[in-house]
C-alpha cells in the first residue's frame, strides 16, 4: 500500500485505499470528540485541530522557521553572516529594482483584477448566456503555466519590420496593422513588468468574478427593493448597496489574488527569466537559493516576502475583528 | 511536405533533423523498461557478449538513472543500454526530466538521489559532491577514462582531486552554422581564421546582407550563448592557459583578456550592419529565443549563426543537414589557421551508489564498447572517448565534431560558465551579458560579474 | 431577515426570477448596449489568447514558426499531426497513462484537505480556546510561504518514512499546502452562518460533532464543492509539487507536458496541442460544477 504503484488497478486501488484511510482517521478523531460532551471546547477543538497543526508544522511551519535561520548564514549555509544578506536586499541596485517590480505586481494586480472580474459580473449578471460568458472569463484559470507561456507567446512575440517577414505575435500585428512599428514588447522596462502583470491579471479576473458574482447573487432581494424605493440612483445602489454587501467577499478575493502574486515566478521565469529588469521577489529567490546556490540569500529573499504580507495578515485580522464585533 | 506520421519512423522524424532515415534501429524500439531483456535489441542483432562477461551475472538487479535528457534523445540512450541489460541481466530505469539541474539538488539533498545522473556541468558536479551522496568513480572506470579520454576531461569529473565522473557525451560549441547553397552561389568560402570571418562578413554586408543572426533567450538561462561567444573569443585571442587562469579566478574576470574578448564579440553581435538577420536590429537578439535563432539562414534571411553542434536538433525536420544540404556548419575558426581551439561542452556519469551492477553500468559506460554502440543508434550525439570509431557516427555534423574533438591538434576547452561557481556561471555572467547586449557598456557588465564573484 | 432564503437561490443558468438585483440596477446606469459591449469586449480580450493556441494547434509545424495564427482564416490548413504525435505512443509520451497519473494525484489531494480545513475551519469559527487568534494568524501567514523552501525538508521526510516516489508523497504535499488558504476561505464561510442556528442546535443538546454534522456540512457542502473546484485546477496543474516528489511510473500529465518540448528545443507546436489536451479536464470539471460552485459561495454573504 505503501509502495510505488505501477499498474492502472495498483494505481486505484492505491487512491481508494488512501481515501478509506484518511476516512478512517477522520471517524476516529470524531468519534472521540464526540465522547466529550462537556462545556469546555478545548478537548474537541484540540481534535478538529490536530491533523491540520501537525501537516502545517511539518509541511509549513518548519521549512519556514528553518528559512528564517538559514537567512542569516552564508551562500552555503556553513557561517552566520549577521543581517549582511538583509543589507544586500537593501543596497544592491538590482535587488531594489526587484523590490520595486515586486510592489507594481501586488499594488497592480490585485486590484485590477477583482476591478475587472466585478465589472464582468455585473455586466453579465442575469444576462442571456451568462454561464457561457463566465465560462470564458473562467478559462485561463484551468490553464497550466507551461501552455500560458506558449499562449503569450503568440501575444508578445517580435518580428521585425521587414517586407517579407511577418508577425507571429498578436499586439504586434495590431500595432502593425495601424501603421506603428513592431516593438520589442519584453525587452523595455518598466512596460515589460506591466505586460507580464496583464498575464497575471488574466489568469486571476476567472477567479474573481466567479466569487464575486456568487456573492451578488447572494444579497438578499429585500435590501434591493428598498433601495429602489427609496430612490436610489444605479450608481448610488452600487456604492451603498453592492459593494457592502459583498464586501467580505472582495477582501477574500483580493487577499488571495495579492498571497498568490507575492508568489508568483513560474510567469516571470518563463516569459523573460527575469532578464530586463522584470525580476520580481519570489523569481530571485528561485534563482539565488535553486540555481546559484546562494542559499543564505534565497532565504533572506524568502523572508521578505514574508514581511511583505503582514500588512495583509493584519487588514484581515481587522476586518475579522469588525465583523465580529 | 511532412513525413508520414503514425509510422514506426515517427520517432526517427522527431529526433529531428538529424536523423534523415539513417537511424534504422530505432524503429523496432519501444520503451527500454516494459521490455524483457532481448526482445527490443533487434538493430543491435547478434549481440557478442564477450566484452559484458567482466561483470558477471547480475540478473535483478536494477539501477537507476536521471537526466536532464528528454524525448526524442531519451530513445537512443534507452537503446545504448540494451547489449549490457542483456548480457548481464541488470535491468536499467530511465527517468528524463527537464527540471533535472535543480532537481538534483534537492533529490541528492533529501537522501533520494537515483543510482546514476548525468551531470552536465562540472560545476553542478561540484555541488553534487558538496552534499556529500556523491560516490568516488570505481577503479574501472578510471582505468577506462585514463585509457579513453585526454587528462583534461578526467579533470572536469574530479572535484578536490578526487575522480568522481566519467565523461558521457560532447558537444562541440565552436560551430558556426551556414547555408551551403548560399555559399557556392555567393563563392564564399569557409573561413580559416578569424580575420578570414571577419572578410566574408564584411563581404555579405557588401552584398547587401545582414550576415549573422542570433538569439538568447532561453527562458531563466537567458544569456548563455552570449557566454559561449565570449568563451570561444577568450579562447581564441588570449589562448588556453589565460583562459584557464580565467575561469579560476586567477585572473580578474574584468582584466584586459576579458574586455578584449567580449569586444571582439560587440563587434559582430552589438554591429547592426552584422545583425540581426531575420530578426531585426541588436536589441532582437534578446528578444529572440535561442532556438530559433539560426532558423533565418534557411530562409535565406541570414548566412551564420554561432551554436554548438547540438543546434541541429532545432532546424525543422524538412531541412536536410549535411555539407550538400540546406544547412551545416564549420569551425569558427582560431586567430592563425594553425591553432585549433575548441569550446565544448558535456555530461558525466555521477553516482550515487556503489553497488556492483551501478559500478559495472559506469564502467560500461566509459567504455569504448558503450561509445560505439551508442554511436550507431543516435542522430546528433558525439563523444570525446577516444576508442569512438567515427564511422559509426551517423550524420555530418556528428561527424563534422568528432573530426573537430579527436582532432589530435585540437585544444580542447570546457564552457567555462559551466565551470565557474553557479552564482557566477549560472547567474551574474548571463544576466549582465544579456544587459550588455541591450546596451550596458563593456566594462561596467564585467565589473559588475566580478563584483559577484564568490569571495 | 431570512438566512434560509439566499442559500436557496437558484443557480445561475437556470431558471432565473426576474428581480431587480443592485447589479442589475448598476447595468442599467450603463444602458444596455453599452453593457453589452463592455462585456463583450472583455470576453474577447480573454478569450484571444486562448483561441490563438486552439488554432494554432491545428497548425502545421512550418506555419507556426513563420507566420501568426491568424493567417489560418486566409489559409486555411488544418492538420491533426500535432495531437497525433501528442497521443501517438510512439514519441515516448504516452499520454492516457498520465491521465490516469494526474487524476489518481487530483482526487485525493481535494478531499484530503477540504474536510481537514472544514473541520479546522469549525474550531476557529465557532470554538473557544486558548490562542485560537494566534493560531489563526500564523495558519493564515503560511500562506506565504514560497514551496521552494519546503521542498528539501518534505522530501527528506518523505525518504525517511519510506514513502519517496509513491503517491503519497503528492498527497500529502499538496493537502498540506492547500491547508492554509482553504482554512482562511472556509472560515470566512462558515463564520457567516448565523450563530442563531448553532445556538438553537446547542440548546437542543448537540454537541460539536452532531453540530458540524447536521447543521453546518449541508450550509457548507456547497462552499466545499466551490473550494473543490479551484483546488483541483490548482493540484492538476501543478509542475513543481510534482516534479520534486513523483518518479517517472506515477508522474501527471503536466510533468509530460513539459518534458514533451525535447531536451533543448520548444516545440510549440507539440505544446499548443499537448496544452489543450491537458485542459479538457479542468474545464469540463469547471462547466459540471458551475451551478454548486454558486450556490457554494451564496453561503458566504448571508449576513448581507
Amino acid at each position: 500500500m505503501f509502495t510505488t504503484a505501477s499498474t492502472t488497478s495498483d494505481k486505484l486501488l492505491q487512491m481508494v485505499a488512501a481515501i478509506l484511510l484518511f476516512a478512517a482517521i477522520i471517524g476516529l478523531i470524531l468519534f472521540i470528540a464526540s465522547r466529550f460532551t462537556g462545556k469546555s471546547d478545548r478537548a474537541v477543538a484540540a481534535l478538529y485541530l490536530a491533523p491540520v497543526v501537525v501537516m502545517l508544522s511539518v509541511g509549513l511551519l518548519y521549512p519556514g522557521l528553518r528559512t528564517v535561520y538559514q537567512s542569516f548564514l552564508d551562500a552555503s549555509l556553513q557561517n552566520f553572516v549577521g543581517f549582511d544578506n538583509y543589507q544586500r536586499i537593501i543596497e544592491d541596485p538590482e535587488q531594489r529594482l526587484v523590490l520595486r517590480n515586486t510592489f507594481f505586481w501586488v499594488l497592480v494586480t490585485p486590484f485590477a483584477a477583482t476591478g475587472i472580474g466585478l465589472l464582468y459580473a455585473i455586466l453579465v449578471d442575469k444576462a442571456r448566456g451568462e454561464a457561457f460568458a463566465k465560462a470564458l472569463i473562467f478559462l485561463p484559470m484551468s490553464i497550466s503555466g507551461v501552455a500560458a507561456t506558449v499562449i503569450w507567446k503568440f501575444m508578445y512575440e517580435y518580428r521585425p519590420d521587414q517586407s517579407n517577414i511577418k508577425q507571429i505575435g498578436v499586439i504586434n500585428q495590431i500595432i502593425v496593422l495601424f501603421g506603428g512599428k513592431p516593438q520589442q514588447l519584453l525587452i523595455d522596462s518598466p512596460l515589460n513588468t506591466f505586460l507580464l502583470i496583464a498575464i497575471m491579471i488574466w489568469i486571476q479576473a476567472g477567479f474573481a468574478m466567479t466569487v464575486l458574482s456568487a456573492a451578488i447573487k447572494a444579497i438578499p432581494d429585500d435590501i434591493v427593493e428598498a433601495a429602489r424605493l427609496d430612490g436610489v440612483t444605479p450608481w448610488g445602489m452600487f456604492r451603498f448597496v453592492t459593494v457592502p454587501a459583498i464586501r467580505p467577499a472582495l477582501v477574500v478575493v483580493l487577499t488571495t489574488i495579492a498571497i498568490g502574486t507575492l508568489k508568483v515566478f513560474d510567469i516571470v521565469q518563463t516569459m523573460t527569466g527575469g532578464r530586463f529588469d522584470t525580476s520580481v521577489i519570489a523569481n530571485e529567490f528561485y534563482s539565488q537559493a535553486i540555481r546559484t546556490g546562494d542559499r543564505g540569500f534565497g532565504a533572506a529573499l524568502a523572508v521578505v516576502l514574508f514581511v511583505l504580507v503582514i500588512p495583509i495578515v493584519v487588514y484581515n485580522i481587522r476586518q475579522l475583528r469588525r465583523s465580529e464585533a | 511536405m511532412f513525413v508520414q506520421r503514425g509510422s514506426s519512423r515517427s520517432r526517427v522524424a522527431i529526433a529531428g533533423a538529424l536523423s534523415m532515415g539513417l537511424v534504422f534501429g530505432l524503429s523496432a524500439c519501444g520503451d527500454s523498461k516494459d521490455e524483457e531483456p532481448g526482445t527490443g535489441a533487434t538493430s543491435l542483432a547478434a549481440i557478442d557478449c564477450t566484452p559484458y562477461k567482466a561483470f558477471g551475472d547480475l540478473t535483478g538487479k536494477e539501477v537507476s538513472i536521471y537526466t536532464g535528457i528528454v524525448t526524442p534523445e531519451d530513445t537512443p540512450h534507452k537503446e545504448s543500454y540494451k547489449p549490457f541489460e542483456q548480457c548481464t541481466g541488470v535491468t536499467v530505469k530511465y527517468e528524463g526530466d527537464k527540471a533535472f539541474e535543480t532537481q538534483i539538488l534537492v533529490r541528492a539533498e533529501a537522501n533520494n538521489a537515483p543510482d546514476v545522473a548525468f551531470v552536465p556541468q562540472p560545476g553542478l558536479l561540484q555541488r553534487l559532491v558538496q552534499t556529500g551522496k556523491v560516490k568516488e568513480a570505481p577503479a574501472e572506470v578510471a582505468a577506462n577514462v585514463d585509457k579513453f579520454w585526454g587528462a583534461d576531461w578526467k579533470e572536469y569529473g574530479s572535484v578536490g582531486g578526487k575522480f568522481y565522473a566519467a565523461p558521457l557525451g560532447a558537444s562541440v560549441k565552436s560551430l558556426v552554422w551556414f547555408s551551403p547553397k548560399e555559399f557556392k552561389d555567393s563563392g564564399y568560402a569557409e573561413p580559416k581564421t578569424l580575420a578570414d570571418l571577419k572578410a566574408l562578413t564584411d563581404k555579405m554586408v557588401a552584398d547587401g546582407k545582414k550576415p549573422w543572426c542570433a538569439g538568447i533567450n532561453s527562458g531563466e538561462a537567458t544569456g548563455w550563448p552570449l557566454t559561449d561567444w565570449m568563451e570561444d573569443f577568450m579562447l581564441r585571442l588570449s589562448g588556453p592557459e589565460t583562459y584557464d587562469k580565467w575561469l579560476k579566478h586567477e585572473i580578474p574576470f574584468n582584466g584586459p583578456e576579458a574586455t578584449k574578448a567580449l569586444d571582439a564579440v560587440g563587434e559582430y553581435l552589438k554591429n547592426d550592419k552584422y545583425v540581426n538577420g531575420g530578426y531585426g536590429d541588436v536589441k532582437s537578439i534578446a528578444s529572440t529565443t535561442f532556438q530559433d535563432g539560426g532558423l533565418p539562414i534557411l530562409e535565406g534571411q541570414c548566412s551564420l549563426h554561432r551554436q554548438a553542434s547540438f543546434y541541429a536538433a532545432n532546424f525543422p525536420k524538412t531541412a536536410k543537414v549535411g555539407p550538400d544540404g540546406d544547412v551545416f556548419a564549420f569551425y569558427l575558426p582560431g586567430e592563425t589557421a594553425d591553432s585549433a581551439p575548441v569550446l565544448g561542452g558535456g555530461e558525466f556519469v555521477a553516482a550515487f551508489a556503489d553497488r556492483p551492477e551501478v559500478k559495472a553500468f559506469q564502467t560500461y559506460l566509459s567504455s569504448d564498447t558503450w561509445a560505439n554502440v551508442k554511436a550507431k543508434v543516435s542522430a546528433g550525439w558525439v563523444t570525446a572517448n577516444k576508442g569512438l570509431d567515427p564511422a559509426n557516427l551517423q550524420n555530418p555534423v556528428d561527424k563534422l565534431s568528432a573530426e573537430i574533438l579527436l582532432n589530435p591538434k585540437a585544444t580542447f576547452r570546457f564552457d567555462a560558465s559551466d565551470l565557474m561557481p553557479a552564482a557566477v556561471g549560472q547567474n551574474t555572467f548571463w544576466k549582465q551579458t544579456t544587459a550588455w547586449l541591450t546596451g550596458q557598456d563593456t566594462k561596467t557588465t564585467l565589473d559588475k560579474i566580478e563584483a559577484s564573484w564568490p569571495k | 431577515m431570512t438566512t434560509e432564503a439566499p442559500l436557496t437561490t437558484a443557480p445561475v443558468g437556470g431558471a432565473v426570477k426576474k428581480v431587480t438585483t443592485p447589479a442589475a440596477a448598476a447595468k442599467k446606469k450603463l444602458s444596455s448596449p453599452w453593457a453589452s459591449l463592455a462585456a463583450i469586449v472583455i470576453a474577447v480580450l480573454w478569450t484571444v489568447p486562448t483561441f490563438g493556441l486552439l488554432v494554432t494547434s491545428f497548425r502545421p509545424e512550418a506555419d507556426i514558426k513563420k507566420t501568426g495564427w491568424w493567417t489560418f482564416f486566409s489559409n486555411p490548413l488544418v492538420t491533426f499531426e500535432n495531437y497525433e504525435a501528442v497521443f501517438g505512443a510512439e514519441e515516448g509520451v504516452n499520454l492516457a497513462d498520465y491521465f490516469l497519473n494526474s487524476l489518481i494525484i487530483t482526487i485525493p489531494s481535494v478531499i484530503i484537505p477540504l474536510f481537514l480545513a472544514s473541520l479546522a475551519a469549525y474550531a476557529f469559527a465557532w470554538m473557544n480556546f486558548p490562542g485560537k487568534n494566534l493560531l489563526f494568524i500564523v495558519i493564515f501567514a503560511l500562506q506565504i510561504v514560497p514551496l521552494q523552501v519546503t521542498l528539501i525538508p518534505l522530501l527528506t521526510f518523505f525518504v525517511d518514512a519510506g514513502l519517496a516516489g509513491t503517491f503519497w508523497t503528492v498527497w500529502l504535499a499538496h493537502s498540506t499546502f492547500a491547508l492554509p488558504l482553504a482554512i482562511y476561505l472556509l472560515h470566512n464561510f462558515i463564520k457567516e452562518v448565523p450563530s442563531s442556528l448553532i445556538e438553537a442546535a446547542r440548546i437542543d443538546g448537540a454537541g460539536h460533532v452532531s453540530i458540524f454534522f447536521r447543521v453546518l456540512l449541508p450550509l457548507l457542502t456547497p462552499a466545499l464543492a466551490a473550494f473543490g473546484i479551484f483546488q483541483f485546477l490548482w493540484v492538476w496543474n501543478d509542475l513543481l509539487v510534482a516534479l520534486t516528489f513523483t518518479g517517472p511510473q506515477i508522474s501527471p500529465i503536466t510533468v509530460q507536458l513539459s518534458n514533451m518540448t525535447g531536451t533543448r528545443g520548444t516545440a510549440w507546436y507539440l505544446l499548443s496541442a499537448g496544452a489543450f489536451v491537458s485542459m479538457v479536464v479542468p474545464v469540463t470539471v469547471f462547466l459540471l460544477l458551475q451551478r454548486y460552485f454558486v450556490r457554494g459561495l451564496l453561503a458566504g454573504s448571508v449576513k448581507g
